[in-house]
């Protein structure tokens, strides 16, 4: 369980490390919880000749809460997003599918940007921010561009990030105040991927609802969304069954991952409608 | 690839040497430092037998590379003995308690508690169990282990207020 040799880039800022990325190419891949990436270099299922290391960078971190946006440096660890008040009583779907992610020492040292950005449909927070409209901050070359997390994916592991650019902020609008929130996953295990997850939000007149890992990217649906803004959340459940996509694995067969998520999704939503107010 | 140096404090004292960039943190501590007291368990980032403290966190020593670990100050279950070698408090209350029987998973979980009950130092079982889920045991079934954890518990606090 030794990873192939590589050489080990450690900058202290964002110019650096975009600097590095555009020197060594697809040979070069940035680390920042190293909680997905470490794994599958010790499997050697990812091999790459240089390891840029984020976590010096000062610019990636910091969360701040202001105009009705909630702004997360990407370096922010899980463990620190469960820990911020100020998200807690904002946002608090975020905390919430934060304490179901893997276990506490990955939440002390995993990041909200490696979670959104590595692609794997597996991750939580990607559903979560599909659900509650994030836009994420990409920095590259030719400086900032921004992208909607319902645009980001677009197959497990590949992403609108071109491989020169680094995820450096997420972008959340905030909920309208007694908008109720819930992420609920059904998992085997502590530390498992979710069979499946749900993510919602609920408002007097709005609603939005994705999904974690029953695709190959994250699920979004805009008319199980408008259905349960309507009240109608049979019709939400059915959407969503419609758009999802799951695959046998050993998680279980198809029917029993679409029977999993409707149970899921419908906890979701009762939890959600519950806390509004 | 070439070695580069490494440097960080242990257990309150400053420790070198020099590792390839792929060098595991948890293989620096065992082999180039002789620091045995951290496991490898299942090298897969589950188990948490390596568990070790890093900076205030508990860390999984085999999932973090030792050149990553540079500047930091690192706690392994060394450091959690009383000055003069004799068990400390947590160390004392999973021996009392029976918190271990084949003693593989016993240093990580210790070097967990550590960290948990600084963070939490009046958990309840169900925050034990939820703050000790990385850490898995085979053989006690885990109930020995939220016992000593929770025992330690009592016992710092007592520890703590006798002081004040």
């Amino acid at each position: 369980m030794i990873p192939a040799g590589f050489e080990y880039h450690r900058p202290a800022d964002l110019a650096a490390a975009i600097g590095i990325l555009q020197q060594h190419g697809d040979e070069a891949r940035v680390v920042a919880g190293g909680h997905s990436l470490i794994p599958m270099m010790k499997l050697r299922m990812a091999e790459l000749g240089h390891l840029v290391d984020l976590r010096d960078i000062g610019e990636l971190r910091g969360i701040g809460i202001a105009g009705g946006t909630a702004e997360i440096g990407a370096m922010t660890t899980q463990h620190e997003l469960i820990g911020h008040g100020g998200l807690a009583s904002a946002l608090p779907v975020l905390r919430e599918a934060a304490l179901q992610i893997a276990d506490p020492q990955v939440r002390y040292l995993g990041t909200i940007g490696g979670n959104v950005a590595n692609g794997d449909p597996g991750n939580d927070m990607p559903a979560v921010m599909q659900c509650l409209g994030a836009r994420f901050r990409l920095c590259g070359p030719e400086g900032e561009r921004e992208v909607a997390a319902r645009d980001f994916y677009e197959a497990a592991f590949f992403t609108a990030r071109a491989e020169e650019e680094i995820l450096s902020r997420i972008l959340i609008p905030l909920p309208p105040e007694g908008t109720g929130q819930a992420y609920v996953k059904q998992k085997r295990k502590i530390g498992d991927y979710a069979t499946a997850a749900a993510a919602v939000i609920a408002g007097r007149d709005s609603a939005s609802v994705a999904m974690t890992n029953l695709s190959d990217t994250p699920v979004w649906s805009a008319e199980a969304g408008a259905a349960l803004a309507a009240g109608h959340v049979e019709g939400c459940v059915e959407a969503m069954l419609a758009a999802i996509d799951p695959q046998e694995d050993m998680r279980g067969p198809i029917p029993f991952k679409k029977h999993v998520a409707a149970v899921v999704l419908r906890r979701a939503i009762g939890a959600a409608l519950a806390r509004r107010a | 690839m070439d070695k580069i140096p490494v440097t960080f404090t242990l257990n309150g004292e400053t420790v070198e040497g020099l590792a390839e960039p792929r060098m595991l943190l948890i293989h620096f501590l065992r082999e180039t430092l002789g620091v045995t007291g951290p496991h490898i368990g299942c090298e897969t980032s589950h188990c948490g037998a390596c568990t070790v403290d890093m900076d205030g966190r508990s860390v999984k020593s085999c999932t973090l590379f030792a050149v990553q670990a540079s500047g930091s100050e690192i706690v392994t279950v060394e450091g959690l003995a009383n000055p003069d070698g004799t068990l400390g408090v947590i160390q004392e209350m999973f021996r009392e308690h029976h918190g271990l029987q084949c003693g593989f998973c016993t240093p990580g979980m210790i070097t967990r508690a550590w960290r948990l009950l600084q963070e939490t130092p009046n958990p309840s079982e169900e925050q034990v169990r939820f703050g000790m889920a990385g850490n898995l045991c085979r053989c006690t079934g885990y109930q020995n282990i939220v016992k000593a954890v929770l025992a330690s518990a009592a016992e710092l606090n007592a520890a703590k207020e006798a002081a004040e």
